[in-house]
């Protein structure tokens, strides 16, 4: 069997979100060997997702063509981290291939998922998050002439909408949980930072509601219709696709697997613990973006800009970046406080909704467990493929477990992979 | 102008996209509502976090077991589905 | 409740002396810690294991009793009666695999020598150029977890299961709890794995970290539980780490893969490169294996004493504690045949074969 490759850089980030990309741009000039791993097919993260779907921004274009620009800087796309095997190593893997990258910084841009929630009927085709349903139109979904429902809560919604419109959807209603009072608050409050005013035009959509939550998603082999609650009357919606999402959760089980810290950010995610120079708890990695706490893709230019140098050690060009990340540290407290999750939100799953969608584990199966350990032990859930991660967030929300650190593999992994870090010595069957 | 398109095949039938379209388009481009593989007690599942979380896109992609949300299509490429 | 037995350790073997306790008319107290031991990290592979004749004789009567239980547990108990197939990899393990067959033979368990080109039938996914194998077709495979809850739910009023960690056992044999409660009984069991020697450090009991991996669910690949002959010989003559190729068929159609073996270590932290030695082993004889997703990987503590035998039997000096610890590997396979033979020896039953081999022996002398 034969070894796995074993590659070497300087600087290893993992993540090529504008955190990522901000920090590789910032690194290069120090002539630094710069490995960029993403798993998606190409840079700009979620926000600046590429695809036939896709109008990538003004910003997102100079930000590529940025990092290709540099001759040090290597992008690693369709790639995911399998384990530690050292201190200083990371397992990796891509559709073809298992190989060890060794490094001498690291900086975590791992960025955040989104929460999805159980309700009835969120299994069937046609249910999708709300920034899924963006990710999927991006990189070329057909919903052309579809009707489609948006819920859930947050800005994400908007932007959702707006991708779907663009490509020939018709929104018919967009419920967000959040009051009115919260929502005006914060279109009120984006006129501080420029550059989002068009998310408080937005708000003024002819279908957006406020105080409204998905009650569930019906339909037989798929989506046929969706009931809401609307302050306290419910409606049906005939309608083709539901997109769902409650907002963003930081993507910490890198770090977390490493042994870094993790800190209770705005909203009371548990994220990456940071410093003024974006270093984590662990010598020589650091973290940037949405993985230490949500706050917009500005804020992540920002943070990653300063991971960038620092993990280079040009603390001097980080210290202007600071002031902007600052600025945009109130804009992401702003967006937690006016987005908070309603008590309702809990009330959604009926006993028998799906909570573990991998292994079909209803809710009422869960309901007289102990916590996160006994749930999977005797009902399995969090024993499938996304290894706990959506049954976990939703545990975590309507139970309040707390899922152990992650083990290797961290997706899942080619055992070709997995075994590829033992040597050649093992063949020998003595 | 419209973007190039490539054809693929999934469960053996041809099915023709735009360049750049992940195979978790292609599914829906097949037909229904993109259904990848069907759930533990038999459920149709089709993909759902769009962004490689929550596996329930897995399909065989030219005999590799993959996440369609996250692969690119190409040019005669074999997609199947475990409906 | 007053109760006539404390049992401390809801694992498998803790349960089993509960439920069988209960079957001899007992009101049975069962403190667990909640910490979670081997039962919820071991493979569940109930297997006659013929190292010696007590080992022999403890799994074989041990695995009957679960045939007889199997069918009245629930579904979520998994049992599977897909028996062993152990591997021989060349002439030699087949030598070995025809002596293992006529001691098993002479102790009343079935089993058949496989052929090359048998084995191959048998086993298609295993890879080219194997000698055979012996199949035993009595072993089976348990989902140790939600066993062990069922024979706690069997003894029904006569067992109730509380919350609570042991701190100290006192002189009279009085349990003191986390937090300073105290309960006391007649008789206490002993039953809680490695951690048996946080109150009795005599015991000669040492942790034997075992890695563990489980794929994705690829049905059909595999029908019986594979072992090679030379896990015999490893697991109980080597100190150094070590790894045997170990893989079973869950009934989900996922692969459950083992084993390997370190000593000197608490650390639960899964070790990439141990994983990897022991992955590496496994696509020695399941090639196809290497294609394969991995989905968890993670790690138990065997409580192994040195000769491999449990301890089952009244503590030598301790009032009013009795002992089953130390089943190493072995633990689901022989809890009812322990719980069997310590029940008997509780209450003055007969037992239905030799206790002796596995009376506590080898406990270092009172500090």
């Amino acid at each position: 069997m034969t070894a796995l490759a074993l590659e070497h850089c300087d600087l290893l980030i993992v993540g090529a979100g504008p955190a990522g990309m901000a920090a590789a741009v910032a690194a290069a000039p120090s002539g630094a060997s710069i490995a960029v791993i993403d798993d998606n097919p190409a840079p700009g993260g979620q926000i600046w997702r590429d695809g036939p779907g896709a109008s990538l921004p003004l910003a997102a274009r100079k930000w590529r063509d940025a990092l290709e620009r540099h001759a040090n800087i290597r992008v690693c796309s369709g790639t995911r981290v399998v384990a530690a095997p050292a201190g200083d190593e990371l397992l990796l893997e891509d559709a073809e291939h298992g190989w060890r990258m060794r490094w001498r910084k690291l900086i975590l841009c791992t960025g955040a998922r989104e929460l999805l929630l159980p309700f009835p009927g969120w299994t069937l085709p046609g249910v999708t998050g709300a920034g899924g349903l963006q990710a999927l139109v991006k990189a070329g979904l057909p919903v052309e002439g579809e009707r489609i429902v948006i819920a859930g809560s947050g800005p994400l919604l908007l932007a959702a909408a707006s991708t779907a419109r663009a490509a020939g959807a018709r929104v018919v209603r967009i419920a967000e949980q959040a009051s009115l009072a919260a929502v005006a608050g914060f279109a009120a409050s984006l006129l501080r930072w420029p550059g989002k005013a068009m998310q408080a035009v937005a708000l003024a959509d002819g279908q957006y509601r406020t105080s409204s939550r998905i009650v569930s998603a019906h339909g037989g082999a798929q989506v046929e219709s969706v009931r809401l609650l609307q302050g306290d009357r419910e409606e049906e919606i005939a309608c083709d696709r539901i997109a769902c999402g409650f907002g963003l959760t930081p993507n910490t089980q890198l770090g977390r697997m490493l042994g870094c810290a993790l800190a209770t950010a705005d909203g009371g995610a548990q994220a990456l613990a940071v410093d003024a120079l974006q270093a984590t708890s662990l010598p020589g990695i650091y973290a940037a973006g949405e993985c230490t706490g949500f706050g917009g893709s500005e804020r992540a230019l920002a943070q990653g800009t300063i991971a960038g140098h620092a993990a280079v050690g040009n603390e001097r060009a980080a210290k202007p970046h600071e002031a902007g990340r600052a600025r945009w540290n109130a804009f992401a407290a702003q967006l937690h406080r006016s987005f908070a999750l309603g008590a309702a939100i809990r009330q959604m799953p009926q006993p028998d909704t799906l909570v573990c969608r991998c292994e079909d584990v209803p809710f009422f199966a869960l309901a007289d467990c102990s916590g996160w350990t006994d749930a999977k032990l005797h009902r399995r859930c969090g024993m499938g493929a996304c290894q706990g991660r959506v049954c976990g967030d939703a545990a975590q929300f309507l139970f309040g477990w707390t899922p152990p650190a992650p083990r290797p593999p961290l997706s899942p992994a080619r055992i070709a992979t997995l075994a590829g870090l033992a040597g050649h010595g093992d063949v020998d069957r003595q | 102008m419209s973007a190039p398109a490539l054809l693929l095949h999934i469960d053996g039938q041809p099915v023709r996209v735009k360049a750049g379209s992940s195979v978790a388009a292609a599914l829906r481009v097949a037909g229904g509502m993109g259904v990848a593989r069907s759930s533990v007690t038999g459920q149709p599942r089709a993909p759902f976090c769009g962004m490689g979380v929550c596996q329930e896109c897995r399909v065989r992609i030219d005999g590799r077991q993959r996440l369609a949300c996250q692969a690119v299509c190409a040019e005669g490429m074999r997609v199947e589905t475990s409906a | 409740m007053d109760a006539d037995a404390i049992v401390i350790g809801a694992g498998i073997v803790g349960a089993a002396c509960a439920h069988a306790l209960a079957q001899a008319g007992r009101r049975v107290l069962v403190l667990d810690a909640r910490i979670g031991g081997a039962t919820g990290a071991g493979m569940g592979h109930l297997v006659v294991m013929d190292d010696n004749p007590a080992e022999l004789a403890l799994s074989r009567h041990s695995i009957a009793q679960w045939r007889t239980l199997a069918p009245r547990m629930g579904e979520d108990c998994a049992y599977s009666a897909c028996g062993t197939l152990w591997i021989a990899a060349n002439e030699e393990e087949m030598a070995e695999a025809e002596r293992k067959q006529q001691r098993l033979h002479a102790h009343g368990v079935d089993s058949r020598l496989l052929d090359a080109p048998a084995l191959a039938r048998a086993e298609p996914a295993l890879r080219q150029g194997l000698a055979g194998a012996l199949e035993v077709p009595g072993d089976g495979i348990l989902y140790a977890p939600n066993a062990a809850r069922w024979l706690l739910a069997e003894g029904g009023a006569s067992i109730r299961v509380e919350h609570a960690k042991v701190e100290a056992i006192e002189d009279d044999g009085t349990l003191r709890l986390a937090g300073g409660h105290r309960r006391s009984a007649p008789q206490v069991v002993l039953a809680n794995g490695i951690e048996a020697t946080a109150l009795c450090p005599e015991l000669p009991i040492r942790p034997k970290k075992g890695h563990l991996l489980i794929t994705d669910r690829y049905p059909g690949t595999v029908q019986h539980q594979l072992v090679e002959l030379g896990y015999v010989t490893s697991a109980h003559h080597s100190d150094g780490d070590s790894v045997a190729f170990n893989v079973q068929p869950r009934p989900t159609g996922q692969l459950l893969i083992g084993s390997s073996r370190q000593f000197g270590t608490t650390d639960p932290a899964v070790e990439a490169p141990m994983l990897a030695r022991m992955l590496q082993r496994a696509i020695g004889y399941l090639p196809g294996l290497a294609e394969l997703n991995a989905v968890r990987s993670w790690t138990g503590m065997r409580a192994a004493t040195p000769d491999g035998l449990p301890l089952l039997g009244k503590h030598p000096w301790r009032e009013k504690l009795w002992l089953a610890v130390g089943h190493e590997g072995l633990g689901v396979t022989t809890a009812p045949g322990s719980a069997h033979l310590l029940a008997a020896l509780m209450t003055g039953a007969a037992p239905g074969f030799d206790a002796a081999p596995y009376a506590p022996r080898g406990l270092l002398e009172a500090a």
